[in-house]
């Protein structure tokens, strides 16, 4: 048991740092560095811009999506050495936020289902940054039941023609290409009913609409679709067998979501420290303790979770199921800590932005944005649910809906 | 990196665990949970000649000297299991001692008799009620002489070997706390059982009536002897923890798949498999903390203090956790003394308390990153 690389992890990481240390936009560092949770915000730089020419650099080097195959604009990578990668690139891994959709599912989706002709067209320019995906999923009437989406594509010769609205996407202001998930057959069982494509997200009738959220901000989207138009070749799969597709993209995203996690606990750690009240420095009371120890027990086990993970890729071998509980355990341990550091502070814990004086609002912006890193990538309720029937072989949920006709599904629970 | 046990670690694991299901089926431990027997004595041969008890004792002292990876596995299986036996009091306690602080003399006396199952040992630290701290050492060693009662001492009434923590002064600081070695053959010292939470393992009041002892490491190191002990004790219960924590997730989940109610298995209802999604959870995060302490225990790293205290709260927290929605899941089943539930509960809530309390360790584990943070 030990923590080493082997000598050719150690070589390659030797490479990696080599690399990162003459290219990496090293003005930025400081910045990247304290951003902890949601969307990074550059005070002088658009984190497109400067992400667009951090990734053409990595492409230049061989070092974009370098699990990829070379054809496609990849390294051939192994798992391991992709691993080895991120930790090497480390805080300028947030420069590649824009791509990761596009990295993490779309990317994977197109080459499972998409022709060669679009492997060799569209994988290099989304692995270099020259293109952004978006994947285009989520309804208002369909998150966690994504089967329940009611965006209709309708054949009209070569031709399917859109209408319908998606909810949710990330950076679709900014994307030049959309994964998108339609239902072709209303009158057939949902999970049948559905096809897959993509889309040029600048193509007549897609109207981008901007969502503001909860926490005040706005990263996320609503796109809806008028008569647009997308030719069959763009369809990935067959007819009706989109749902299928959509696992694939699907599988991608959890893994890809998990990779950098935010937990809170430094921050609440390093608050605890300095923090005096009344009754002396935060951390000397035995409550506060009992809450440290129990979030620093958390932080450490996801550490060395992901750490067992890596070791089976080190070995060539698939991880476990292990992982699957990283974003279940820092969701909670985000609001949690946020709550908790508001509490010491008392009724001066209500003050936000720099009128907060002791860390300018860390923890109230924790706490507002804290609720969408429990229901983003899938709810806690739909991960514990993928948990106990993938993990513990426990019987899935018994479906109503699943042997009728979408169209005689109910739309509403109390009419 | 490679932070898994070795294939000939896990090899052990599978040999332990097949030696287990065959010798120490829940009836087995029923025996001693009934107190027709204060322990296994059968399995505890079965435990010598399998080299379990030597497995980290080193070669020269009687051992396997193979190292304590290879025991962090076998303690698994042990917690798994419930094996009735003074496993954790005589080799994670015991032998621990004389192999950090014993004389040469001393380790020859004790360790081959330890690992040949001649020789039952036990830790006697506490005095009544508190978590471990020099000022609760009371009991008195004047000249090597002992005086002072000891209490609660796990397997003190079965004891051959009984390590003292004693003290020599009163100065107010650590250095008033040493360590005695004590032959329980040899008089002075009288064991009364105690009943307890989980009589699968037994608990005692020692009393040390002019009791004559061997002193144990330098005088005036005791406490500094008994943290480390206390740290590497933390990591191997911590695998015993993870073993039972595991077990109680597989009856709930079995359970889960077996049992019928409003028609359909009482598995696919949300709220029985998000609890036992949750119960997942701390058995994971509990088994990567316990492997970062075998880690640190095996290389006898710096991290060691800080690690042990992680397995140690991490799987606490998960067996208690398991254990309690064991029972719940199994619904009114769960709570009757035929059901294996409730030894699964005893086990996981007598385990948190054996070395100090999760109070004890939170208080450790910030008092140790404080000082990492510090450095």
């Amino acid at each position: 048991m030990n923590f080493d690389d082997t000598p050719q992890e150690a070589a390659f990481r030797e490479t990696a740092r080599a690399w990162v240390a003459a290219n990496a936009p090293k003005d930025l560092e400081a910045e990247l560095a304290s951003s902890s949770l949601g969307r990074i915000r550059l005070k002088h730089a658009d984190i497109v811009e400067v992400g667009k020419a951090w990734q053409k650099k990595k492409a230049e080097g061989g070092w974009a999506c370098l699990h990829w195959p070379r054809e496609y604009g990849g390294r051939g990578a192994t798992p391991i050495e992709r691993v080895i990668w991120q930790q090497e690139e480390g805080v300028y891994g947030k420069l590649t936020q824009p791509f990761q959709i596009g990295e993490g599912m779309c990317g994977p989706t197109v080459m499972a289902y998409g022709s060669e002709a679009h492997k060799r067209r569209y994988l290099p320019k989304l692995a270099s940054g020259e293109e952004i995906w978006c994947q285009l999923f989520s309804e208002p009437a369909g998150g966690s039941d994504v089967a329940g989406l009611r965006t209709r594509a309708e054949q009209r010769g070569d031709d399917w023609i859109i209408n319908g609205q998606k909810i949710w996407t990330s950076g679709a202001h900014y994307s030049d290409y959309g994964l998108l998930i339609t239902r072709t057959d209303p009158n057939v069982p949902k999970h049948k009913g559905l096809t897959m494509f993509f889309l040029d997200m600048k193509s007549p009738g897609v109207e981008v609409r901007p969502i503001k959220q909860a926490n005040g901000m706005q990263e996320f989207n609503e796109v809806y679709f008028t008569d647009v138009v997308i030719p069959d070749s763009q369809r990935l799969g067959a007819v009706g067998d989109g749902w299928n597709v959509s696992l694939t993209t699907l599988m991608n995203e959890r893994m890809s979501i998990g990779a950098r996690l935010a937990t809170g606990f430094p921050e609440i750690f390093e608050f605890c420290t300095n923090l005096m009240t009344d009754n002396g420095l935060a951390i000397d009371d035995r409550a506060t303790r009992s809450k440290l120890a129990s979030w620093a027990v958390k932080a450490s086990g996801l550490k060395y979770t992901s750490y067992r993970a890596i070791s089976a890729l080190s070995k060539g071998e698939r991880p476990g199921p292990e992982n699957s509980i990283g974003k279940l355990v820092a969701g909670v341990m985000l609001q949690d800590i946020a709550t908790y550091a508001m509490d010491l502070e008392g009724a001066a814990g209500v003050l936000t932005g720099a009128d907060e004086q002791v860390t300018q609002g860390q923890f109230q912006q924790m706490l507002l944005t804290s609720p969408s890193m429990r229901i983003a990538g899938g709810t806690d309720e739909i991960l514990r649910n993928i948990i106990a029937e993938r993990v513990l072989g426990l019987p899935g949920d018994i479906r109503v809906d699943k042997d009728v006709p979408f169209n005689k599904v109910p739309t509403r629970g109390r009419s | 990196m490679n932070f898994d046990f070795s294939d000939d670690q896990k090899q052990l694991r599978d040999q332990a665990r097949k030696f287990l299901a065959e010798k120490c089926p829940p009836k087995a431990v029923r025996v001693v949970l009934d107190g027709q027997a204060p322990y296994d004595r059968a399995l505890w041969k079965g435990f010598a000649e399998m080299g379990f008890l030597g497995v980290a004792i080193p070669e020269e002292y009687g051992g396997a000297g193979a190292g304590h990876l290879e025991l962090c596995v076998i303690a698994e299986e042990v917690g798994r299991a419930l094996a009735p036996v003074p496993f954790s009091s005589t080799v994670y306690l015991a032998a621990e001692v004389l192999m950090l602080a014993g004389s040469d003399a001393q380790k020859q006396a004790w360790l081959p008799k330890i690992a040949s199952g001649e020789a039952i040992g036990t830790f006697a630290l506490f005095e009544g009620t508190g978590n471990p701290s020099p000022k609760a050492i009371r009991l008195d060693a004047a000249n090597g002489v002992l005086n002072g009662v000891k209490t609660p001492v796990a397997d003190g009434a079965i004891a051959d070997l009984i390590i003292v923590a004693a003290r020599t002064a009163s100065t107010g600081r650590d250095s008033d706390i040493s360590l005695f070695l004590v032959d329980a053959k040899a008089g002075g010292v009288d064991a009364k059982a105690l009943t307890n939470l989980d009589p699968t393992r037994g608990q005692a009041e020692l009393t040390f009536k002019t009791c004559k002892a061997e002193p144990l490491g330098a005088p005036g190191e005791g406490w500094s002897i008994i943290t480390q002990v206390l740290d590497r004790a933390a990591v191997l219960t911590a695998f015993e923890q993870v073993g039972g924590s595991d077990r109680a997730l597989e009856m709930g989940r079995d359970y889960a798949l077996d049992r019928i109610a409003f028609g359909r298995p009482i598995g696919s209802f949300q709220a029985v498999k998000h609890m036992l999604a949750d119960m997942y959870v701390s058995a994971t995060l509990a088994r990567s903390n316990a492997y970062y302490g075998a880690w640190a225990l095996s290389t006898n790293a710096p991290e060691l203090p800080e690690a042990a205290a992680s397995s140690r709260i991490s799987a606490t927290q998960a067996y208690q956790h398991c254990a309690k929605n064991n029972i719940q899941v199994h619904g009114g089943m769960g709570f009757t003394w035929e059901f294996d539930c409730h030894m699964y509960y005893r086990r996981a809530n007598a385990l948190a308390l054996g070395l100090g309390s999760l109070s004890y360790w939170e208080d450790q584990l910030i008092d140790r990153m404080r000082k990492r943070n510090a450095a």
